[in-house]
């Protein structure tokens, strides 16, 4: 053929990536297929979709339509060959690791990560013989000391949640294909418009979805992303080459290529588990992914604008934006974040615990409550929600002080969010003099 | 590699081919080519094996080698160990084939160079039955990126192209 066809942009692709008018009615908008099963065409075709020898649609909690918009839209602004949804993130990262591991594997994770992911991690751990080497992400040989010719995988956050690390994704990805082992990447936090871990070496990508995907807290849902070039078949990983025993003997890797690890996800993991995405919530993710660049670029404008503010106000002992000028992770942020560090960070009170309570209390525009990646500010102070069980030196073990705040910077105008903080600031600081 | 993956020569093969021959297509249900093979049945393809070490597969005739296959073929599509792509080749160029199609992981070079040499278009380490589905609108249903960007309304199903 003559001419090559176009390689569209990320907004047009974030807008009809995954999705065309219905071809028999014409709708523009993706359709809500609200149905839990698929007529078949015939005996032979139903034979074929359970063998896997044909693409057929064949019950919703193995796929549907719907979620297939969502998964192809997320995947093609990865860069990767597909998705898997998942009912939600930890679904997600339960669903992958549950495909990828067997008893006596170990993994090398992160440490700075999301405490709801670390939680997850030890119950697996504990139920499947599963053993985790916990790694120092900030350690320029974290990572070669945490592998050994065991480890079935390597697992970090783009930027972690709450400390904001942010993840050198090819260092990682060298010493993880040094050992035939993937590199798992959680993009939550950067979204495929602010870091496509894929194009640096990674080889599979977690995401909750009820973030900045969504964009406006109202859904729970998660992904898996595959590169698709990843060489399961280097003799680790018995689960993803060798015959299932689900599919007579079928093996995965090997018949479907490109397309094995995926397949494997959604035919075996996601139809055993059954943790599968609504149609509904699909919808609302299509709808959120199509403003996706636009949210992002105001989400990490007011957050630096907080971020500079807060370094100014008394009563703040140290805020930790990665994309700060004197920010440790500032050279990684250049290298692999340059259009923004997202909106989620944290900053330090003086007053301590009840300095943070106080701030809390005082505030009338921002959203106490724990999620992050909304349109709306939200904030939480984790020694008295989250972390509240902890001592004051358990509280420092897993990085957070008592007078840690995270914040979800949204897009409200950003005086206003100012104002408010001002409030906040004002009562934690008060408060502590005459206490 | 890329020159032989592109996305126009794909399409025009995909929507104008009307007889495959299926270099090594296994009479095993669970190999690679089983599966594309009974695929391109299904969706109204001419299926013809060549396979020196098999009778009938599929419910066709088995040919042990291109050349004895007595009809015309539009692509030759090849499920061997790189290393006989080159043989192939030849034999492609020697019946008059319009192209030659390498699987996943089926990566010759040598092989793609003596087809394009002998006037046939080719693809390398792609499948057929992916790029089928791609074009139906199949794959997209399990969550595959087709890389189709389209706002225009797509009649229902695959209109083939007239043969020339």
């Amino acid at each position: 053929m003559d001419e090559a066809p176009r390689e569209f942009g990320f907004n047009t692709r974030a807008v009809h990536a995954g999705q065309r008018p219905d071809p028999y009615t014409g709708a523009s908008a993706t359709p809500i297929y609200q149905t839990a099963g698929f007529v078949f065409e015939d005996t032979e075709s139903a034979s074929a979709y359970f063998n896997l020898q044909e693409y057929g649609n064949v019950y919703s909690r193995i796929m549907n339509p719907t979620v297939a918009a969502f998964e192809e839209r997320l995947a093609n602004l990865e860069g990767g060959a597909g998705a898997v949804a998942f009912a939600s993130g930890l679904a997600a990262q339960a669903g992958l690791f549950f495909a990828l591991l067997e008893p006596g594997d170990r993994i090398a994770v992160a440490k700075a990560l999301y405490g709801g992911s670390t939680a997850q991690l030890n119950h697996l751990a504990r139920k499947l013989q599963i053993t985790l080497d916990w790694v120092d992400m900030d350690d320029p040989d974290g990572w070669r000391r945490a592998v050994t010719t065991e480890t079935k995988a390597l697992f970090a956050e783009t930027i972690a949640n709450p400390g904001g690390n942010v993840l050198d994704i090819e260092l990682a990805a060298a010493v993880a294909h040094e050992v035939g082992a993937p590199l798992v990447v959680d993009n939550t936090f950067a979204t495929p418009y602010l870091c496509r871990p894929l194009e640096f070496g990674a080889d599979l990508i977690i995401h909750s979805a009820t973030k900045f995907l969504a964009g406006n807290g109202t859904t729970i849902a998660g992904a898996v992303v595959d590169s698709g070039t990843f060489d399961w078949s280097n003799g680790r990983f018995p689960s993803i080459a060798d015959p299932s025993a689900a599919y007579h003997g079928l093996k995965f890797h090997e018949t479907f290529g490109v397309y094995g690890l995926l397949m494997k996800l959604r035919s075996e993991t996601l139809r055993d588990f059954g943790a599968v995405l609504a149609p509904f919530n699909a919808f609302l993710l299509l709808l959120g992914m199509e403003s996706l660049a636009v949210r992002m670029d105001r989400h990490v404008a007011n957050a630096l604008v907080v971020a500079e503010w807060l370094r100014k106000q008394s009563g703040v002992a140290a805020v930790r934006h990665p994309a700060l000028p004197d920010s440790p992770y500032r050279p990684l942020v250049d290298r692999y974040l340059p259009l923004g560090a997202g909106s989620v960070f944290s900053f330090d009170l003086e007053s301590g615990r009840d300095g943070g309570r106080r701030f809390i209390e005082a505030l009338s525009l921002w959203s106490h409550l724990a999620n992050v990646g909304d349109t709306k500010s939200l904030v939480i102070h984790p020694a008295s929600t989250t972390h509240r069980q902890l001592s004051d030196e358990e509280l420092a073990a897993s990085g957070v002080a008592p007078g840690t705040v995270r914040l979800s910077v949204g897009l409200e105008d950003v005086d206003d969010l100012l104002w408010d903080l001002e409030q906040g600031l004002r009562a934690a600081r008060g408060a502590a003099v005459t206490a | 590699m890329s020159e032989y993956q592109d996305r126009g020569t794909i399409q025009e093969i995909v929507l104008s081919a009307r007889t495959v021959a299926i270099v090594g297509l296994s009479a095993s249900e669970l190999r690679a080519s089983h599966f594309v093979g009974y695929y391109l049945q299904r969706h109204g393809y001419r299926v013809i094996p060549v396979n020196p070490n098999e009778e009938r597969v599929l419910g066709e005739q088995v040919y042990p080698s291109l050349r004895e296959v007595p009809e015309p073929i539009d692509v030759v599509d090849v499920f061997r160990d790189p290393a006989a792509v080159p043989d192939i080749a030849r034999e492609a160029v020697e019946v008059g084939a319009g192209a030659l199609w390498l699987q996943f992981g089926v990566i010759s070079h040598e092989g793609a160079q003596i087809a394009q040499d002998g006037g046939l278009k080719v693809v390398m380490d792609r499948c057929l039955k992916v790029e089928h589905a791609r074009l139906l609108g199949r794959m997209h249903w399990m969550g595959f990126d087709t890389g189709v960007i389209a706002a225009a309304r797509k009649p229902v199903g695959i209109v083939p192209q007239p043969k020339h």
